[in-house]
C-alpha cells in the first residue's frame, strides 16, 4: 500500500483542483480508498505538490520504421543530447529522436505515463511494437494507418451499400486485430495513394487513383464503421492539406462532413491556415476555434510549434517531399505496399521566420480561443512541431500571460499582422492544463482508468512542487508512480519497468474475407501466414473494451 | 614467368554461396574461393590453361588460385570474397571501415611448370 | 519416421527474407526445401547440423563452464568489443547492445564492412525508397547498380523485381524495363534491357554526370561521344529518357557501389540523383543487403543507441565514429583486448590483419555451425540455429520485419538464452 499525503489534489473529473487530500494505491497497483485500519503503508509526502493522474499523451511518433528510419538519417540530433548508463536505467542518445529507453525516462521523467505512436502502416507494425519492448516505464499503443489501404478503398468502391457496409466492418477489424493496434489512423486520406502515382493533391472530393473513391467517401466510411464496431477511439485524423495556405476550409469541411461521427482531429495547428491576399500563411484559428467551440463532441490536439530543432515524420508522403523540395534538407520517402507512405525531413524552426512565427502563434491561438478545456489536447505531434520535452515551456506560456508577450517579443516583427495571439489575455488554470495533459487525452481514447485518480484507476501518478515558474514545475515533478511504484524522483528516472500495451479486441475478429486473401497472396510481398503481429511481441496487453 | 598488374574485385559468385552454407570448411568452399576470373585477353597474354594455378601478390599478401575465364574488362580480376581473398586485401579503410575488397592493384604470376 | 511439412518458413540466407518457403522435417532435420533458391536450400540442410564443440581453450567444456569462462574475460577486459549479430534475431541482438553498455566496449555489426557506406550516405543525404511490394505491384522500370542478384539475392527477380507480377505489371517482365550497371557482365545483366559496362570505380562520376542530364544541367566539356565512366554520354542520355519516362522506377544498389572507391560518397551521389528524379516521376533506391538479418543489426542499434554502426560505449554513453569505431579498424590498431562475436565468421570475411589481431587475445564465439572462427577461437558456444531452431524478429532490406518460427529441437541454447548468461554473469563479477 502507498499512501501520498499533504499533496494538492487536481483530478477534474472528480472536480478536485488543489484541494488537500490522500491519494492511495493498493498493492495491485490500482488507486483505491484510504484503508480504515492502519495497515502497513510507504507513506509519501507530497507537500506543496500539486498531485495528478499520469499525463496520457494522445500523438506522438516515438517507435517504428519511420521514427528508426529518422534516428538514423541524424545522428547530429544525438551527440550533444545523451543519458549515460546507471545500474538501474539504460544509456540513450537523442533530442528530437530520442532512442526508445530515453524516451520511455523523459516521458516519464515529466509525469507522462501513456503514450500513443500515432502512425502505424500494418506491415511494419511487428518493428514498432518490438522496439516498444525497449520503451520503458510507459504504457503504450499504436494507431493503425488505414487511410490509403489498397482494400479499404477497394471495398468503398464496390456498389452495394449493406455488403459495403458489413465488409468494411470485417477488414477494419481485422486490420486492428492483426496489427494489435489501438486506433484507427487517417493520414491525408487518398493522398498518399496519388503520390504513388505522381498526381497531385487531393480536395476532399478528387477521386483517388485507381479505385475512383474520394477522401471524403473514405473518412465517413471509417467513421461509420467505428462507430458501429464501438472503439474506445474516434477515427484519428490527420486531414488533407496539411501545411497549404488556406487548408482551413478543408479543415471546416471535414468536421462538417464528419458531424455526428466519432472522429479526433490532430495536430490542428497545422491545418488552421488562411491565405492572405498575397497567397501566404495567415492564421484561421478563430474560424476553426468558431465551429469547435460550436460543437462540444469535437476534440483536437494542437500539435504545438516550438522554436528549435524538430525532425517531421509523417505518413503524409507528398507533404514531406514538398518539405524536402522547399528547404533542400535531406529526406527520406518509404512507400509501403497496399497501404501507405512515409516521410522524413529534419527542419529548423525560427522565431524570426514569419511563416513559422506565425505557426507558432496559430497553435497557442487554437489552444487559448477554443473555450472548453475538454475538447483540447496538449501534443507538439512530437517531433514534428518540436520534441514532447517542450510540454513544460508550452504549459508555461499558457499559464503565463507576461512570459508568452516576452516570448512574442522574439517573433518577426511583421506576426501581427497575420495573427491575433498579442490580444489574448486568458491565462490556463493549474484544473485546465491538467485537463489537458491528461483528463481530456484520456476521456478522448476511452480509457476510463487514466487521466484520473478515481478509486480503480491505474496508480499513475505525478506531484509537481508548485511553483512560480510553471516550466520548472512541469519540468522536474518531485516524484512519479507507475502502478504505485516510485519510478522517477527530482525529474530523473530511478527504475525500467516494462509498461503495458493497449490493444482493442473489436467483436468481428481477426478473418479476413476470401476475396481480399487471393488479393493478399497475389500482391504482398509477405505471406498472409507471416502477417499477424504474434503474441510474444506483447508480454503484457491490456485490451480496452468497445463499447 | 610471365605476369601482369591488374586489378583485383572480390564478387559474390552462386557457388561461393552454395559451398559456404553446406559448409566453411568444405572443399567445395575452399575452391570456389580460390578460383579467379580473368578476360579471354588476360588469359592469351599470360598463356594460361582452363584450371591453372597462379600467383596473386598485392602489398598486404600472397595467395595461389586456379584461373578460370569469363567475358569481362581486361587487366581487371575477379575473386569470391572469403579466406583467399582476405589474404590481399589491405587493412586500411580509410576512415570508413570498409577496406578495400573492390579494387586494389594485384600482380598476377604465372608458376614453373 | 512422419515427415511434418512446415509452410511459409523464412529463409534466412540473404536479406530479401523470401518467406514462402515449405521445409519437410523429419527425425527432427530438415530432409526437404520447396520454393527455395540453391544457397537457401543449402542454408536449410546444412544450416543446423555440423555443431561446433563448446569449448574453453581448446578443451571440451560445459556451457556453464563456457559462460563462466567468458564473463570473466569480458569482465577482465579493459576494452572488450562485441561484434557480429548478422545471422542473429533482433531479440539477441538487443542483449548484445546491453552487454556492451554494461561492459562499456565497442559495438558493430557486419554492416560496418559491407552496407555500411550505405547508411553513412543515410546520414547525409536521406533515403528515398519503398517496400519490395511496391516494386512487384508498380515498378515499370529496376535498375541493378552494383549488384548481382542472380548470385547472390537469387529469388529477387522473380519474387520482388524484374519478373514479379503484380497489380500494375500483371505480365511481369513483359510490363518493365530492366538496366544494370556493372563493371562486367553478370548472370543478372544478361538479363537487362540495357546493360552499362562501366569502369571500375567511375560510380561517383557516372551518378554526378546523370544528376546533370536529369537536372538539365549544361555539360560543356562533354559531346554524345565522349566516355563517362566508359561509356558514351548518348547511353547514359538513354537511361535518363528512360528514368524520366517511367511511372515508378527503384535502383537497386549493392556493394559494387559501397565497396568500390569512393564508398559512401557513391551511395550519396546516387541517392541525390534519385531524390532529384522525383520531380518527374516516382524514383526510389533501395539497398540489396546481404546476410539475412545485417539490417535488424542496424534498426535495433538506432533504436537502442541512436547509432546504425560503429559505436563506442567507453564513456557510458553511446558514441558513433565510423572508421574509429568500425571492428577493422578497432582491430587493426590493436585497441581491443577481448572479443565477444555473435552469428557471423570473422575468419572468412574479414582481411588477414584483422583476423590476426583477433587471434591474439580472447575471443568468444557463438555459432550454430563450424565456421573458420570456431577453429581457433578461445570460447566456442555452439548455439541454436535462427530460422531452423530458435524463433525470433529479422529485419528485411526493405525494413519489414517478419518473424522466424522454430521448427526443430537444438540440444543448444539460443544467441539469446546465450547472451543473457553471459550478461547475468558479467553484472555479478562487476558487483563484486
Amino acid at each position: 500500500m502507498l499512501k501520498i499525503i499533504n499533496g494538492g489534489v487536481y483530478d477534474p473529473l472528480q472536480g478536485l483542483s488543489g484541494q488537500a487530500g490522500t491519494i492511495c494505491v493498493g498493492d495491485d497497483g490500482k488507486i483505491c480508498d484510504p484503508p480504515s485500519d492502519a495497515a502497513p503503508c510507504d507513506i509519501v509526502d507530497a507537500s506543496g505538490c500539486a498531485v495528478m493522474a499520469g499525463g496520457v499523451d494522445i500523438h506522438s511518433h516515438i517507435a517504428g520504421t519511420k521514427v528508426n528510419s529518422a534516428r538514423s538519417m541524424c545522428p547530429e540530433d544525438h551527440y550533444d543530447h545523451f543519458k549515460p548508463h546507471t545500474d538501474t536505467t539504460r544509456a540513450g542518445t537523442g533530442f528530437t529522436v530520442p532512442t526508445s529507453f530515453y524516451t520511455g525516462y523523459e516521458y516519464a521523467g515529466q509525469g507522462y505515463t501513456t503514450v500513443f505512436e500515432a502512425a502505424v502502416p500494418p506491415l511494419e507494425a511487428r518493428h514498432a511494437h518490438e522496439e516498444l519492448l525497449d520503451v520503458p516505464i510507459i504504457d503504450t499503443g499504436t494507431y493503425t494507418l488505414m487511410g490509403n489501404n489498397y482494400m479499404i478503398m477497394q471495398i468503398l468502391a464496390e456498389q452495394d451499400p449493406v455488403s459495403r457496409k458489413e465488409r468494411l466492418r470485417d477488414l477494419v477489424s481485422w486490420l486492428l486485430t492483426t496489427t494489435k493496434g489501438y486506433a484507427v489512423k487517417v493520414v491525408n486520406p487518398g493522398g498518399v495513394e496519388s503520390w504513388k502515382w505522381a498526381q497531385g493533391i487531393q480536395d476532399l472530393d478528387t477521386p483517388v487513383p485507381p479505385f475512383g473513391v474520394t477522401p471524403r467517401q473514405i473518412m465517413t466510411g471509417l467513421a461509420e464503421t467505428i462507430r458501429g464496431l464501438g472503439l474506445p477511439h474516434g477515427m484519428h485524423l490527420h486531414c488533407n492539406h496539411l501545411g497549404e495556405a488556406g487548408n482551413y476550409i478543408t479543415t471546416l469541411e471535414t468536421m462538417r462532413a464528419l458531424d455526428g461521427l466519432p472522429f479526433h482531429l490532430t495536430h490542428l495547428q497545422f491545418h488552421a491556415y488562411g491565405q492572405s491576399k498575397k497567397g501566404t500563411l495567415k492564421s484561421a484559428a478563430s474560424e476553426l476555434a468558431d465551429y469547435i467551440n460550436g460543437h462540444p463532441n469535437v476534440t483536437f490536439d494542437v500539435g504545438q510549434m516550438v522554436f528549435g530543432p524538430a525532425t517531421t515524420m509523417t505518413a503524409d508522403a507528398p507533404m514531406q517531399y514538398r518539405l524536402h523540395v522547399v528547404t533542400g534538407h535531406k529526406w527520406i520517402n518509404n512507400d509501403v505496399e497496399m497501404e501507405s507512405g512515409a516521410g522524413v525531413v529534419p527542419l529548423q524552426y525560427k522565431p524570426k521566420s514569419l511563416v513559422n512565427a506565425i505557426q507558432w502563434c496559430v497553435g497557442l491561438e487554437l489552444l487559448l480561443l477554443v473555450k472548453n478545456a475538454w475538447q483540447i489536447i496538449l501534443t507538439t505531434d512530437h517531433p514534428n512541431a518540436g520534441p514532447f520535452s517542450a510540454y513544460p515551456q508550452i504549459i508555461r506560456l499558457l499559464m503565463d500571460r507576461d512570459y508568452r508577450a516576452s516570448q512574442m517579443e522574439a517573433l518577426n516583427p511583421r506576426v501581427g499582422k497575420y495573427t491575433v495571439l498579442a490580444q489574448l489575455a486568458r491565462e490556463y488554470t493549474l484544473e485546465e492544463i491538467a485537463i489537458i495533459t491528461r483528463s481530456a487525452p484520456a476521456k478522448t481514447l476511452g480509457l476510463p482508468q487514466r487521466g484520473n485518480l478515481r478509486a480503480g484507476s491505474c496508480g499513475d501518478i505525478a506531484a509537481y512542487r508548485i511553483q512560480e515558474d510553471k516550466e520548472r514545475m512541469f519540468r522536474e515533478p518531485a516524484y512519479v508512480f507507475k502502478d504505485g511504484a516510485l519510478v522517477v524522483r527530482d525529474g530523473k528516472a530511478i527504475k525500467s519497468p516494462q509498461g503495458r500495451r493497449l490493444l482493442v479486441e473489436p467483436d468481428c475478429g481477426a478473418v479476413l474475407p476470401d476475396d481480399l486473401v487471393d488479393e493478399f497472396h497475389r500482391y504482398y510481398s509477405i505471406t498472409l501466414a507471416n502477417f499477424p503481429v504474434q503474441e510474444e511481441y506483447i508480454p503484457r496487453p491490456e485490451v480496452i473494451a468497445c463499447k | 614467368m610471365p605476369a601482369k598488374q591488374g586489378f583485383l574485385i572480390t564478387v559474390r559468385t552462386a557457388r561461393q554461396g552454395a559451398a559456404m552454407e553446406k559448409g566453411k570448411l568444405s572443399a567445395e568452399y575452399v575452391a570456389e574461393t580460390a578460383t579467379l576470373t580473368l578476360s579471354p585477353r588476360d588469359y592469351e597474354e599470360l598463356g594460361l590453361k582452363e584450371g591453372q594455378q597462379v600467383k596473386l601478390s598485392s602489398d598486404s599478401g600472397q595467395a595461389l588460385v586456379t584461373c578460370r575465364f569469363s567475358e569481362g574488362p581486361d587487366g581487371v580480376f575477379f575473386l569470391p570474397l572469403g579466406p583467399t581473398a582476405n589474404a590481399l586485401i589491405g587493412e586500411q579503410t580509410y576512415g570508413t571501415g570498409v577496406p578495400s575488397y573492390k579494387g586494389f592493384n594485384v600482380e598476377i604470376e604465372t608458376l614453373d611448370a | 519416421m512422419p515427415v511434418t511439412i512446415h509452410k511459409d518458413i523464412v529463409c534466412t540466407f540473404c536479406g530479401a527474407l523470401c518467406d514462402d518457403l515449405e521445409m519437410h522435417v523429419e527425425n527432427n532435420k530438415v530432409i526437404d526445401v520447396k520454393n527455395v533458391c540453391g544457397i537457401g536450400r543449402n542454408k536449410a540442410l546444412h544450416g543446423d547440423n555440423d555443431k561446433p564443440e563448446c569449448r574453453v581453450y581448446g578443451e571440451r567444456a560445459t556451457l556453464e563452464e563456457a559462460y563462466d569462462a567468458s564473463a570473466r574475460m569480458l569482465a577482465q577486459a579493459r576494452s572488450p568489443l562485441v561484434y557480429g549479430f548478422s545471422s542473429t534475431v533482433a531479440e539477441a541482438n538487443r542483449v548484445g547492445v546491453e552487454l556492451a553498455e554494461i561492459l562499456r566496449g565497442g559495438l558493430d555489426n557486419c554492416s560496418s564492412y559491407c552496407h555500411g557506406p550505405g547508411v553513412l550516405a543515410r546520414q547525409h543525404v536521406g533515403l528515398p525508397t519503398c517496400t519490395l511490394g511496391e516494386a512487384k505491384n508498380r515498378a515499370d522500370l529496376v535498375v541493378f547498380w552494383g549488384a548481382n542478384p542472380m548470385e547472390s539475392h537469387m529469388r529477387h527477380f522473380s519474387r520482388y523485381s524484374v519478373q514479379a507480377k503484380g497489380m500494375y505489371t500483371p505480365l511481369g517482365r513483359k510490363d518493365r524495363k530492366m538496366a544494370v550497371v556493372d563493371v562486367r557482365p553478370t548472370p543478372s545483366s544478361k538479363n537487362a534491357d540495357l546493360f552499362f559496362q562501366v569502369t571500375p570505380g567511375s560510380d561517383y562520376e557516372i551518378a554526378t554526370v546523370l544528376r546533370a542530364l536529369v537536372l538539365e544541367m549544361p555539360l560543356p566539356t562533354l559531346t554524345d561521344d565522349s566516355l563517362v565512366g566508359g561509356v558514351p554520354l548518348a547511353r547514359w542520355r538513354e537511361l535518363v529518357e528512360l528514368i524520366k519516362q517511367c511511372k515508378y522506377c527503384v535502383v537497386f544498389f549493392g556493394i559494387g557501389l559501397t565497396q568500390s572507391q569512393g564508398k559512401d560518397l557513391n551511395v550519396e551521389q546516387l541517392i541525390r540523383l534519385v531524390s532529384d528524379c522525383n520531380r518527374y516521376t516516382r524514383v526510389y533506391a533501395m539497398p540489396m543487403r546481404g546476410h539475412a538479418n545485417v539490417n535488424g543489426n542496424n534498426q535495433v542499434f538506432v533504436w537502442q543507441t541512436g547509432y546504425p554502426l560503429a559505436i563506442s560505449f567507453n564513456r557510458g554513453y553511446p558514441r558513433f565514429n565510423p572508421g574509429e569505431f568500425s571492428v577493422i579498424d578497432m582491430l587493426n590498431r590493436g585497441d581491443v583486448d577481448a572479443a565477444i562475436i555473435v552469428a557471423t565468421d570473422p575468419a572468412a570475411h574479414l582481411p588477414y590483419t584483422a583476423v590476426d589481431a583477433l587471434k591474439k587475445i580472447p575471443t568468444i564465439v557463438l555459432d550454430p555451425v563450424n565456421s573458420l572462427t570456431t577453429e581457433w577461437a578461445n570460447v566456442v558456444i555452439p548455439v541454436a540455429t535462427s530460422g531452423l531452431s530458435a524463433a525470433g524478429t529479422y529485419y528485411r532490406m526493405d525494413n519489414v520485419p517478419i518473424r522466424l518460427r522454430k521448427i526443430i529441437d537444438c540440444e543448444w541454447p539460443t544467441d539469446l538464452e546465450v547472451l543473457q548468461n553471459i550478461k547475468e554473469r558479467v553484472l555479478n563479477a562487476k558487483d563484486h
